[in-house]
């Protein structure tokens, strides 16, 4: 018995180093369920080519944001030459890198409850490419009016998350740490 | 004589006091089939040249801002970009992919078309000693 309970103990350890492996690692379900710190929200972005990359002109932008469908056609020699009206071409060598990287990622691949939301109002929209356009990101947005977003010179544009959404680089979107600049605190 | 050689030796590396092995070889390729010296006045005008494009005028500063050892911000996105200057930012101009990158990307989106070598060399000169 003592020996059961012991192993038991080993093995279970054993799964939840290897569950917590890392925020480098793609989740798996037995990763989401026994990591509760991350059951909720997006996962940071966890590689530096990505970073660097994607996080030049703006806010690199979690994989778990997008599903796999909208990430392919973005993520193409060809889409980077014109991302939305910018160059943002890449060597074959670090769009592979990324591409693998994102993909293993996406919110369809996720099992946080946000990214779910996010793969579930997405379904069946292929020509999904930018965030903003998904319908349950849209929908939290709606009320907040034109001013604190175009009109507010430190937003500018809803796709600047992280001017508002204080912990976006931890890929935490929860309307509690929301902070407008110039405005403050959202209450509605 | 010695000191006169090192003296003389410091007052032509005096303007390439900040260099790394990347923009060192990006410098000579750039120069590589070019008659005239790179030139750091040269830099600096085109740096400031501002151009007309898609109905708007547009310059390196137009995200770089005017002083390089100051935050910029992308015109467009409004992100903030890290200074230029070595003298404040020093992990600036490690990379040649990345110099060459934003060379093709910045020049096209500031004057609708790529630098020349030469131009590159010039504004790279510039850079490195503001
Ligand atoms: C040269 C600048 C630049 C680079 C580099 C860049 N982007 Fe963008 N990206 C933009 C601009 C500009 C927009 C449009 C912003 C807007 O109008 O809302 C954009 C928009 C996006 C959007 C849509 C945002 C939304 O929901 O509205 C996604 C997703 C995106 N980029 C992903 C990426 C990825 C992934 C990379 C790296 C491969 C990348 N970007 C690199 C400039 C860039
Ligand atoms: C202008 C500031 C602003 C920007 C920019 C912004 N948000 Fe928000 N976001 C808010 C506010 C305010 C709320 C809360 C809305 C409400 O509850 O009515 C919110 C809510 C959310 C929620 C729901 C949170 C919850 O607890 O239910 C998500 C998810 C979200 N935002 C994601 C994003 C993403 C992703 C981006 C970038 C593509 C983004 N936001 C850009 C202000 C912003
Ligand atoms: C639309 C905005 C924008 C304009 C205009 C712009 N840049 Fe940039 N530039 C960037 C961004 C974004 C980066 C990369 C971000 C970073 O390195 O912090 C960058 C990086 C660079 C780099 C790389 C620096 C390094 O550390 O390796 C060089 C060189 C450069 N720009 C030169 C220029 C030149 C020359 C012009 C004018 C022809 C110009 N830029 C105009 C946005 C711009």
């Amino acid at each position: 018995m003592r020996g059961f309970c012991s192993s038991s103990v080993f093995i279970i350890s054993l799964l939840f180093i290897s569950g917590s492996a890392g925020a480098d690692e793609p989740e798996t379900l037995w990763g989401w369920l026994i990591d509760f710190s991350r059951a909720k929200e997006v996962k940071p972005v966890s590689n530096l080519s990505y970073q660097e990359e994607c996080g030049a002109c703006h806010f690199a932008y979690p994989p778990g944001l997008l599903i796999e469908a909208s990430w392919r056609q973005l993520l193409t020699e060809k889409a980077l030459e014109d991302h939305f009206g910018e160059n943002a071409e890449l060597d074959s060598e670090m769009l592979n890198e990324l591409r693998s990287y994102v993909f293993q990622r996406t919110a369809d691949k996720s099992y946080s409850k946000r990214a779910r939301k996010i793969a579930y109002a997405s379904q069946g929209q292929s020509d999904l490419l930018r965030i903003t356009d998904v319908p349950y990101i849209k929908r939290k947005h709606h009320e907040i009016p034109d001013e604190l977003i175009s009109g507010n010179d430190k937003v500018r544009l809803l796709s600047q998350c992280n001017t508002c959404h204080t912990k976006a680089e931890q890929g935490d979107f929860d309307d509690d740490s929301v902070w407008i600049p110039d405005y403050g605190i959202w209450n509605k | 004589m010695k000191s006169l050689v090192f003296g003389l030796l410091a007052c032509v590396a005096a303007p390439f006091a900040f260099t790394s092995p990347a923009t060192d070889s990006l410098l000579e390729y750039y120069q590589r089939d070019s008659q005239v010296q790179a030139s750091i006045s040269e830099g600096k005008q085109l740096w400031f040249k501002s151009q007309f494009i898609n109905g708007q005028e547009r310059s390196c500063t137009t995200c770089h801002g005017l002083d390089l050892t100051l935050t910029g911000k992308h015109q467009r996105t409004m992100k903030l970009i890290e200074p230029m200057s070595l003298k404040v930012n020093n992990k600036r101009y490690m990379n040649e992919k990345k110099i060459e990158k934003w060379f093709k990307r910045n020049c096209k989106w500031a004057w609708g078309r790529e630098c020349t070598s030469q131009e590159k060399s010039d504004i790279l000169m510039f850079l490195l000693a503001e």
